[in-house]
């Protein structure tokens, strides 16, 4: 029995010969970044458009017939606030989806790992305490999905089936009866109705917008000193610029006043919930696209066989995923009763889980897997919380809300469906 | 000489049915060995047995004069044990430097080390004298059958490997793209790898290879050099499981 050691990866010594056409991103000019682009698209990889086009639609078309209700700084921090709880579920269902899989069960486990959050509360503990015990518990279920997944490769759909009606319960039995926890811990609180101070969210929008420079421009030095060519740079400083003014309006726009009575409560400044979110988004980009775990999850989701072929642990990464989205479903858990500063049976229930997967899919996930990213789920929690915001408006009853969205997200897996039949036949 | 490869009285069965009944098998440095068989004689399951994914049930596994116990791909490929599979094992949704990399992805800290990565791909490739691929950041989704193929052979060479082993590499390609992956299949026993090739076409293996592996309902009928070996041959070989004019073959007295 020889030790196998891990070999340095050696390129065979074979005759020098001119590489320059090999290395290098598809585009290096703009004109190219450009085509580029153009191709992708005409392949089948719409990436980030749907959802940004759709939002954009959506704000123009509310703004144009309800000016005054809808285009207000207060409306759109609600917004902000309404989209939290699914953007974080929805965060976590990439993963998933990423596989190929799907987790029917995150609504209810937000739902659940809140529960846990408020009984634990109401017992006393700190918040922190609370924080932990919740997260545990969606990331222990999820473990125990992704075992049930991985191991014994029954459909994640039966799986988290199982889950969501199980979970129905177990949030029944945690909570009692007909009851509800009310959360009265002030952090718990202010995740998900409080503002940073306007000074704080310039130096939030400073900080974010510094950052995305200087690790761009960092790689880009990385780049050059490896010998090899840079993409556009005027795509990474327009990127920069489009994120700056962006960010900033933002800014501006939430540091108004927008509280009906000033003089009794000044209410100003971005939600806190923004920045949360920023964070996990960086965070959770950086996992999928920067690291060995993230590569291998698009693998796993692209072709299993030849993951497994190339000796990356298929059933591990399976299992890291589902218990990534239950963790972060327990998030989502923490900022829906937050918002409605208790917990009920109804918690993450009703369409909290058909809104995240819908905007995993508007934000250009497939679910076929292997495709999709973390700011596109963000972009379509969204998409769709625009909806749910604007929808009241101009038409009376929830039924036009749930025929709405279920067209929305059908129009989504339509494009995803259309994309990639000319994905694989292009 | 010592074989990169030598393998003595293989045996593996799967439930009951036994697959491998007692197989010989030498694959030299610098020299192409084409494994060939008729459907059903056990080739994949060789092959799958040298790459560790379905771990032998007997006999004699030796790497480079070392008894060795291959149990896992990962263990293989540390050996220094490649296989390019038919279906070439790439992810479509990958880049073609992702793809080579698949599974071994340099890091710097947590980090993926893409510069450097994207650049020894490249080096690969434009030592392979690879000129169809435009860029290493292509999706593997959109290339041709033959740049496939090429990027699924580059991988398999990029780790410094000693043994690389292609699963029918010509079956879907067409005259021109297969000249060209038969000229890689030399160039790569020419750079001192031990290459085994399973193939159905006749005319391949012999334009390619140095000896000749028939396989024969679960054993090895003979392993000849190519040099001497007609068409026929290795087709009375294949079917027959002996051949007269060779004066080699399996005697029914060695079912195992």
């Amino acid at each position: 029995m020889s030790a196998p050691t891990t070999r340095p990866p050696q390129p065979p010594q074979l005759p020098e010969t001119s590489s320059d056409v090999l290395v290098g991103p598809p585009a290096q000019t703009l004109r190219e970044a450009v085509a580029e682009y153009r191709a992708r698209l005409a392949g089948g990889d719409i990436g980030l458009l749907s959802a940004v086009l759709g939002l954009i639609a959506l704000l123009a078309f509310f703004s144009i017939l309800e000016p005054d209700t809808f285009t207000t700084t207060r409306n759109f921090a609600n917004l902000m606030n309404q989209a939290a709880g699914v953007a974080f579920i929805s965060m976590g269902l990439v993963f998933v989806l990423l596989l190929g899989e799907i987790d029917l069960s995150a609504g209810f486990l937000a739902g659940t790992a809140g529960a846990i959050l408020g009984v634990t509360l109401s017992d006393g503990a700190p918040w922190y305490l609370a924080v932990a015990a919740c997260l545990g518990t969606g990331a222990a279920f999820g473990l125990v999905v992704g075992l049930l997944v991985a191991y014994l490769r029954i459909p994640s759909f039966v799986v988290t089936l199982a889950f969501f009606l199980g979970l129905q319960g177990v949030l029944l039995a945690v909570i009692g009866e007909g009851g509800t926890i009310r959360i009265s811990d002030s952090v718990i609180l202010a995740v998900n109705n409080r503002n940073l101070s306007p000074v704080l969210g310039w130096v939030f929008v400073g900080v974010v917008v510094l950052g995305y420079v200087v690790a761009g421009y960092v790689a880009r030095r990385r780049r050059a000193a490896t010998g090899l060519p840079l993409s556009s740079a005027a795509v990474f400083w327009g990127g920069a610029v489009v994120l700056a003014v962006v960010l900033g309006l933002l800014a501006y726009l939430f540091n108004l006043e927008r509280a009906v009575n000033p003089e009794i409560v000044s209410l100003r400044g971005i939600p806190i919930v923004v920045p949360l979110a920023v964070v996990f988004i960086a965070g959770l980009s950086f996992v999928l696209t920067r690291t060995s775990f993230g590569r291998h999850v698009f693998a796993v989701g692209g072709n299993a066989e030849a993951a497994r072929r190339s000796g990356i642990n298929v059933a591990g990464t399976r299992v890291a995923c589902f218990v990534i989205s239950g963790s972060l479903a327990a998030v989502g858990g923490i900022i829906i009763a937050s918002r409605d500063n208790a917990v009920s049976p109804t918690t993450g229930g009703g369409e909290t889980l058909l809104f995240a997967v819908a905007a995993a899919v508007i934000g250009g996930t497939s679910l076929f897997g292997g495709r999709g990213t973390i700011i596109g789920a963000v972009l379509g929690a969204l998409v769709v919380a625009t909806i749910r915001n604007g929808l009241p408006l101009i038409a009376s009853g929830s039924a036009i809300i749930f025929m709405v969205t279920g067209l929305v997200l059908l129009l989504a897996a339509t494009v995803d469906a259309l994309s990639r039949r000319r994905g694989t036949t292009g | 000489m010592t074989p990169t490869i030598r393998l003595r009285g293989i045996q593996k069965s799967f439930g009951a049915v036994q697959v491998l009944r007692g197989v010989d098998l030498d694959a030299h440095p610098g020299q192409v060995t084409a494994l060939v068989g008729d459907n059903g004689a056990g080739k994949s399951t060789l092959v799958k047995g040298i790459a560790g994914i379905h771990p032998f049930d007997g006999g004699s596994y030796e790497f480079e004069g070392q008894a060795v116990e291959v149990t896992s791909p990962k263990q293989a490929s540390q050996l220094g044990i490649e296989v390019v599979y038919q279906d070439l094992a790439l992810c479509d949704n990958l880049d073609v430097v992702a793809n080579m990399y698949l599974g071994r992805e340099s890091r710097t800290g947590i980090a993926l080390d893409e510069s450097s990565m994207e650049r020894k791909a490249a080096e690969t490739l434009a030592g392979l004298r690879v000129r169809t691929l435009k860029s290493v950041r292509q999706a593997v989704s959109r290339l041709s059958g033959g740049q496939r193929q090429t990027v699924a052979i580059a991988r398999a060479v990029l780790w410094n490997s000693k043994v690389v082993i292609l699963d029918e590499p010509t079956a879907a390609l067409g005259v021109a793209q297969t000249e060209q992956v038969l000229a890689l299949v030399r160039r790569l026993a020419e750079s001192g790898l031990a290459v085994i090739v399973i193939s159905h076409n006749m005319n391949d293996v012999l334009s390619v290879a140095d000896s000749v592996a028939a396989m024969y309902l679960g054993r090895m009928a003979a392993q000849v050099p190519a040099a001497g070996v007609s068409n026929s041959d290795v087709v009375e070989l294949i079917t027959a499981g002996r051949s007269t004019a060779l004066g080699v073959g399996v005697r029914d007295e060695v079912t195992a």
